[in-house]
């Protein structure tokens, strides 16, 4: 490390004494691109991007070890050229993303449904928790039982549990092949076929279907990665089950980005009083029937994750909420319009799901122990 | 194979007495007769799991056969403050499931049934008590199977791989239990019924499924476990690769990765090894090579037929001295017994042997072996090694004499050097094992006290009381403190405070 990052540590530790004395907490923020994700807060900003930079690759090691304020896309870079990538595909939502910001909200791209979740790649973290304590927990190896796995705690928690100042992640080859497939079918029967490919040893990576949410065939795009071989020998076996066109591989790079940065139509073009709202759904989830939605929607993951563009106000939060309840899952207000209250609940509450009600306090008491004094309790995650 | 000796009666005998007997009368309402046992040749086969060496009796040993009676045990003994220590199949390798004195055992081996199998979300919901392979079996026929495969596949149970986050030879390729797991229904020490993660790609609030697999059964006791089941695979083959020097054989390991291939799997044995399950198995191994490999391929003819020449290109580049692929089903499977005999023969070739867990970065593998080499001169003691080479994961088998006292201390201290050069080389002390009662010690080295102390934050967050599984995983501060000072002292056993055979 150099001398300025322990510098730029030192002062992170300064800033959280401060706030422990003055009692305000502190808002984390790396490049602010996802600022407007999850609930609304006012507090003093803590930047990261003073603690930046790649500490250890080493390709062969599958591992990269990089300060949280590093810039996502310099991360990117790196393994790139090494034929590498982080095959969660975090989206960067701009050009400021950090790489400790896409570990705090723990989002995953296309890849997420044969790859796994971010929180699936993390190997180890250092932190500073909320008494500015400078603790490290998991390590740089694959396989890694040595105390509880603290390090995989952090995707997703928004900052609200302490701040993150380096991590090591797992990284894989980027295949040695891919191929991009597209046809015109009904979500339903999308749905089917995506589970009945998913079960069978084919190289299916990525899907994407978006069309009307009340019926109709839509656009369903999958992805196929892996070794060239085989490959070859799928696209006959699924293009022909759905009289499919393969794409070309410039398109087909654009549409993936695309769909990842939620640059496609189906997800711009909010209106101010609208919200897009993100479906979590188990498997099983059939074709659900949406009230009020612009437009078209759109189903990633195989159908388990799904976006709708519908009314931002309370109500239409509580009935969409019900609805992936109902189906055993649960529902966020990703991004709101303009004109949308900003103070509104963007999450499903723990309390709100079956058994989990045990774990609101479980929660608490977890955040205690790593911010004893609530600096990092932003509410930004309930 | 390891002796047994005599439990000599503490001084406190009369009060453990006293709550047995309390203890008893009050688990007996909830559970049949023969699901609770307290006398002593009763509950002897669970004085210790697969680490045999470390052994306590508990008060009692229950084995629920429902849920609904492990939350009314778990809500007993949380009214008593009786520690409990849930066990699964006991074949665990670091004492995570020894008794406590004062403590209750919790066995949930009978909680074995499969619920409910679904090939369309490719997901099978089971009882903890499950075993391993048997979930495989079980889905054989549509052509999925569950991915982590432990050695101990045939016997471990799916709670225990929840609670060790175990791997096996394929998690390179496939991950580990965390990785193939969606959901885990379970109990909190005040009896209360929780879930965690569910069906859909993730869950409000904070991840704790990923903080409740491999926490050793000291957060919450596992209940129901719905893994993700993935499609079998249409071939296989292995490649036997052999080495003439150490360090050429662990280059060709960061080779193959460096070439951007994730063989399904990629083991690694030494030339100790080779020769005693050789003798064993009659595999074929090549007896001079100071270091053989096994690389996996899988998938579908085609991509194996790939991925099979771009791994032999790569490790005849990297100087292997001979190379052979298996070219059918037997054959393959004969390349691999003596990987997966490798236990069995250590077994042979000495009257015990203690397994070590270490992982490193894969660059560390020679360094590491050439130490152990050092060490086996130093501790006079031989040291078989096989390895997931492809994860850097580490089964360093120590051959000793469990009838002499003195010859297992000295295998006790070669075990923790190693421990300690793992650390060293930016590695840790347990890979799948998990730390149980016998790689306490080794947590105060590998971890800080601000980390310890969180650890013990996160242990309160789910049981503040402190009553699962409290003796084993996270030291304590005093504990540290006295092993720093014996350390300086250089004397003593590791565990002063336990049985000894």
């Amino acid at each position: 490390m150099s001398a300025t990052s322990n510098a730029s540590i030192d002062l992170f530790q300064e800033q959280i004494l401060a706030a422990v004395k003055n009692k305000t907490p502190l808002s984390i923020e790396g490049g602010g691109t996802k600022s407007w994700y999850g609930n609304a807060n006012s507090y003093a900003k803590l930047d990261t991007r003073t603690y930046s930079g790649i500490l250890e690759y080493q390709p062969e090691e599958l591992v990269i070890t990089a300060c949280a304020g590093t810039p996502l896309k310099e991360i990117e870079a790196a393994l790139a050229d090494k034929n590498q990538v982080l095959a969660f595909e975090p989206p960067h939502f701009g050009e400021r993303a950090t790489f400790g910001g896409a570990i705090a909200a723990g989002l995953a791209g296309p890849g997420r449904i044969s790859a796994g979740n971010l929180r699936d790649f993390v190997l180890g973290a250092r932190i500073l928790d909320g008494k500015g304590q400078d603790l490290s927990f998991g390590g740089k190896v694959m396989k890694n039982v040595a105390g509880y796995d603290v390090s995989r705690l952090l995707p997703g928690s928004m900052g609200t549990l302490s701040l993150l100042l380096e991590a090591s992640v797992k990284v894989l080859p980027r295949p040695a092949a891919t191929a991009s497939l597209r046809c015109n079918i009904t979500q339903a029967r999308a749905l089917q076929l995506l589970n009945e490919w998913a079960g069978q040893p084919l190289p299916l990576s990525a899907s994407c279907w978006i069309g009307s949410s009340i019926g109709g065939n839509g656009e369903l795009t999958i992805r196929l990665a892996g070794a060239a071989a085989a490959i070859k020998a799928a696209i006959p076996i699924m293009g022909a089950a759905v009289n499919a066109s393969e794409l070309d591989p410039q398109v087909a790079s654009k549409f993936w980005a695309a769909l990842r940065e939620q640059q496609l139509a189906v997800f711009s073009n909010l209106n101010s009083d609208e919200t897009l709202y993100r479906l979590a759904l188990p498997a099983a989830c059939g074709t659900l029937a949406f009230q009020n939605v612009n437009g078209d929607i759109a189903l990633e993951w195989h159908g388990q994750q799904r976006w709708i563009k519908a009314p931002g106000d309370d109500a239409t939060f509580t009935s969409i909420k019900a609805l992936a309840s109902a189906h055993g899952g649960h529902a966020t207000r990703f991004k709101q319009g303009s004109n949308v209250d900003s103070g509104t609940q963007r999450f499903t509450l723990l309390s709100e799901q079956v058994h989990s009600t045990a774990l609101e306090a479980v929660q608490t008491r977890l955040r205690t122990a790593f911010d004893p004094a609530g600096i990092f309790a932003t509410s930004r995650l309930p | 194979m390891i002796p047994m000796n005599m439990v000599t009666p503490p001084p406190e005998l009369a009060a453990i007495t006293a709550l047995q007997s309390k203890l008893v009368s009050a688990l007996r309402p909830i559970l049949p007769e023969h699901a609770l046992l307290w006398e002593p040749e009763d509950t002897i086969p669970y004085e210790c799991d697969g680490l045999a060496a470390y052994r306590r009796m508990p008060l009692a040993v229950a084995l629920p056969e429902t849920e609904e009676q492990v939350a009314q045990i778990l809500k007993i003994c949380f009214a008593m403050q009786v520690p409990i220590v849930p066990r699964g199949s006991g074949t665990g390798l670091s004492g995570g499931a020894m008794p406590i004195s004062q403590g209750l055992v919790l066995s949930l081996a009978k909680l074995k049934k499969i619920i409910n199998i679904d090939p369309f979300t490719r997901t099978a919901v089971v009882q903890p008590g499950v075993r391993n392979l048997a979930i495989s079996e079980a889905v054989a026929h549509l052509g999925l199977y569950y991915a982590p495969d432990p050695s101990s596949q045939i016997a471990c149970s799916i709670g225990g791989n929840v609670n060790e986050n175990s791997g096996g030879v394929h998690c390179l390729k496939y991950g580990l239990t965390l990785h193939n797991v969606l959901k885990v229904r379970g109990i909190l020490m005040n009896g209360e019924i929780v879930e965690f993660g569910s069906l859909a790609p993730d869950s409000p609030g904070l991840d704790l499924l990923a903080i409740v697999m491999g926490s050793e059964g000291m957060l919450a006791v596992v209940t129901e476990v719905t893994v993700k089941l993935v499609a079998k695979p249409k071939l296989a083959r292995v490649i036997m690769a052999s080495f003439d020097d150490i360090e050429k054989g662990a280059d060709a390991v960061a080779a193959i990765i460096a070439a951007g291939i994730i063989p399904a799997g990629l083991e690694m044995m030494d030339k100790a090894t080779t020769r005693a399950v050789e003798e064993f198995v009659h595999a074929g191994y090549d007896l001079e090579a100071e270091t053989i490999l096994l690389c996996e391929s899988d998938g579908t003819p085609e991509e194996v037929a790939e991925e099979i020449e771009r791994m032999t290109k790569v490790l005849e580049q990297a100087g292997a001295s001979g190379i052979q692929i298996s070219q059918n089903e037997a054959e393959r499977l004969k390349f691999w017994s003596g990987r997966k005999n490798a236990f069995p023969a250590a077994g042979r070739l000495a009257a015990d042997y203690y397994c070590m867990d270490g992982t490193i970065p894969r660059r560390n593998i020679g360094t590491l072996l050439r130490r152990i080499q050092g060490m086996e001169k130093k501790y006079g003691l031989a040291c078989l090694n096989v390895f997931h080479a492809g994860d850097g994961n580490m089964h360093p088998l120590i051959l000793f004499n469990g009838a002499d006292q003195e010859e297992w201390h000295r295998a006790e201290e070669f075990g923790t050097e190693i421990l300690e050069a793992c650390v060293e080389l930016d590695g840790t002390i347990t890979g799948e094992h998990g730390v149980g009662i016998e790689k306490i010690n080794s947590m105060c080295i590998q971890f800080g006290e601000g980390e310890r102390e969180s650890f013990w934050g996160v242990k309160s967050a789910f049981d503040p009381e402190r009553l699962l599984n409290p003796d084993k995983a996270i030291p304590t501060l005093n504990r540290c403190a006295e092993y720093g000072r014996m350390r300086i002292s250089g004397g003593n056993l590791p565990h002063p405070e336990l049985e000894r055979f």
